[in-house]
């Protein structure tokens, strides 16, 4: 009955899975977009309801249980623009990383940066 | 104007912060008065309103005359008015000394990075004084973001560690939205003073208990608790070191703040082990944090693995949760805000002119004895020996594990201080005695504007005046803290229960 929240912890799982295990940043910063996703759409859970219609008050509306919660869309709303906010830096700084080190594979930045005239290390992106 | 007093110390520096890159259009040399200017302001702002909670207690304020629990509410009481003076006061202070620092940053910095600067202000201190659960994770992203984007000005090496920083961060504050999106489920509120009344009774809800879970664990990685402190020492490493002044001290303090306020003020779990926990962290913290910072020879990561180890004394004293654990616990993020400011700024002294980031280039004692003598009150205040602010938090955390009946816990702190001392002593000797050799140390990664060459501008060997008042400062309300640390906790002790 409540498999959209087992959607919502899988995509989770999935964010921070991808965090953990790849090497490459660019894979990591997409990983925590899932993650963020993922927090996203368990806050839109909360405010379905079934049967409910959209919270626009009507003449002769009647209480608030027939209307879905706007609250977690508003929240969310500034959660997307925050998230926008950081994904705009992180690929700032992964754009600065590739043009310092060459690569954005974790073991050829700790290598060191890549000197200016050198082609791209191996396996790049 | 005074109605609106408790929401000054957010606005202040936002304005400040808008106004910077204007101000630069005409003149580049305004930007850095107008940032101290706006940073003083909202720390008058926020002491006006410490006096005015001390006198007639907590103030409470709706934003935009929305009234809570609907509306977003801002409070001051004793201990955000307390915090949101020390966060102010430091930056501000910060924001003088990083002057001759902030001149040498590369390509648009200087104007970037005090507007950069002010909004992570406007952050912290809107994560204090607000009284809504959402509205402080509003702030932290705000003070998160502008975090990673100063960390990331240095260039080179600080690009990864900013990298790092970000997606950390990001796992910090998305873990305690997701607490705070439980906790909303189950009570249908995000205002703290109502939520703290609706969560009473439902402390055995599995969505109680994930909310407590995620809010704690997701400000543990923000407040840099071991083991959750991965970003911190390579962020405090490599920032450019007029960011480093401006963050060590209060960028975890905000952190630590949020989570004494929603654990002991709102959720107050006591059915949960999350003060057991906390406590024995920040023990493990505390000696961890302290043996790392012993074996590092640049001195930037050791005060980063320092300041590990002291947000474990903070840690620790939520965990204990006495009145003198709490006492302690509050003193000390004033006093290590104040002793890690000094510190970062006399590495900060140092680079300027050329010297570090080794620790054993540092050599201030020639040239800068000014700056050396408030780098050695700093460190005293770390290791705690009175009359300075550590000693008293130092001693009032002591007062609380006896009063919890810790005797290991006791025995944790009093090794923290000889850790402390191990590795503050090396510090500060080095600082009066180090880079005797006829070249200072190039930084290993110097990171462009942070560390720049010897004698590239400036006089060599003058400590610039700013940097040197900024240290002054710093030293003289250490001491001030130490000696009025009855008066202190007098004031907090609405909060602390502690007579």
């Amino acid at each position: 009955m409540n498999y959209p929240f087992w959607i919502a912890i899988g995509l989770l799982m999935l964010g921070l899975y991808t965090m953990i295990a790849h090497k490459n940043l660019f894979k990591k910063f997409v990983g925590m977009s899932v993650f963020q996703t993922a927090i996203i759409l368990f806050f839109m859970l909360t405010s379905v309801k079934r049967g409910a219609d959209l919270p626009i008050v009507s003449a002769g509306a009647v209480g608030a249980s027939g209307f879905m919660n706007p609250l977690p869309h508003a929240l969310m709303l500034t959660a997307i623009v925050v998230a926008v906010a950081t994904a705009g830096l992180a690929l700032g700084i992964l754009i600065r990383l590739h043009a310092t080190y060459g690569s954005l594979e974790e073991d050829v930045i700790a290598a060191g940066p890549a000197p200016a005239d050198a082609p791209p290390a191996p396996g790049a992106r | 104007m005074g109605a609106h007093l408790p929401i000054l110390p957010v606005v202040l520096p936002l304005v400040g912060a808008m106004l910077v890159p204007i101000v630069t259009l005409a003149s580049r040399r305004a930007a850095w008065p107008l940032a101290v200017g706006a940073g003083l302001l909202a720390t008058v702002a926020a002491g006006a309103g410490l006096v005015s909670v001390a006198l007639h207690g907590t103030t409470r304020y709706a934003v935009g005359g929305w009234p809570p629990p609907w509306g977003i509410e801002v409070v001051l009481d004793p201990l955000s008015a307390f915090v949101a003076v020390t966060v102010a006061g430091v930056s501000t202070v910060g924001l003088l000394a990083a002057g001759p620092a902030a001149e040498r940053l590369p390509r648009h910095a200087p104007a970037a990075f005090y507007a950069l600067a002010l909004i992570g202000l406007t952050g912290f201190l809107g994560m204090v004084v607000s009284g809504d659960l959402f509205n402080v994770f509003v702030f932290l992203e705000i003070a998160s973001i502008s975090s990673y984007a100063l960390v990331a000005s240095g260039g080179g090496p600080a690009l990864p560690a900013a990298f790092r920083y970000l997606v950390l961060g990001t796992v910090g504050a998305s873990f305690y939205l997701l607490g705070v999106g439980f906790l909303y489920a189950l009570t249908g509120t995000l205002n703290m003073a109502d939520l703290a009344t609706r969560v009473a009774g439902q402390h055995a809800s599995p969505l109680f208990v994930g909310g407590v879970a995620f809010v704690t664990v997701g400000l543990a990685i923000k407040m840099g608790l071991f083991p959750l402190h991965g970003w911190l020492p390579d962020a405090y490493t490599h920032a450019p070191a007029p960011v480093a002044v401006l963050l060590a001290p209060v960028g975890t303090k905000a952190a630590a703040y949020a989570l004494a306020r929603t654990l002991l003020y709102v959720l107050r779990p006591s059915d949960l082990p999350v003060a057991t926990i906390l406590a024995w962290t920040g023990a493990a913290a505390i000696l961890v944090g302290g043996v790392l910072a012993l074996r590092q020879t640049d001195a930037r990561r050791l005060l980063a693995y320092s300041s590990v180890s002291q947000m474990g004394y903070i840690a620790l004293g939520f965990g204990l949760a006495t009145p003198a654990g709490l006492a302690g616990a509050y003193l000390h993020i004033l006093n290590h805000a104040l002793m890690k400011a000094a510190l970062f700024l006399s590495v900060g002294a140092a680079a300027l002119q050329g010297r570090g980031p080794a620790v054993h280039a540092l050599g201030l004692g020639r040239g800068m004895p000014v700056a050396a003598a408030c780098a050695v009150v700093a460190g005293l205040s770390m290791v705690g020996v009175p009359p300075f602010g550590g000693f008293f938090s130092k001693w009032y955390l002591l007062e609380g594990t006896v009063g919890a009946g810790e005797p290991v816990l006791a025995g944790v702190i009093l090794a923290g201080s000889l850790l402390a001392l191990g590795y503050m002593y090396r510090f500060t000797e080095e600082v009066w005695l180090g880079g005797s050799g006829a070249s200072p140390t190039p930084a290993e990664d110097a990171p462009k504007g942070g560390h720049a060459a010897p004698g590239a501008g400036g006089t060599p060997g003058a400590t610039p005046s700013a940097v040197a008042i900024g240290l002054v400062i710093l030293a003289a309300v250490t001491l001030a803290a130490g000696l009025g640390n009855v008066a202190l906790v007098g004031v907090l002790a609405p909060v602390t229960g502690l007579r």
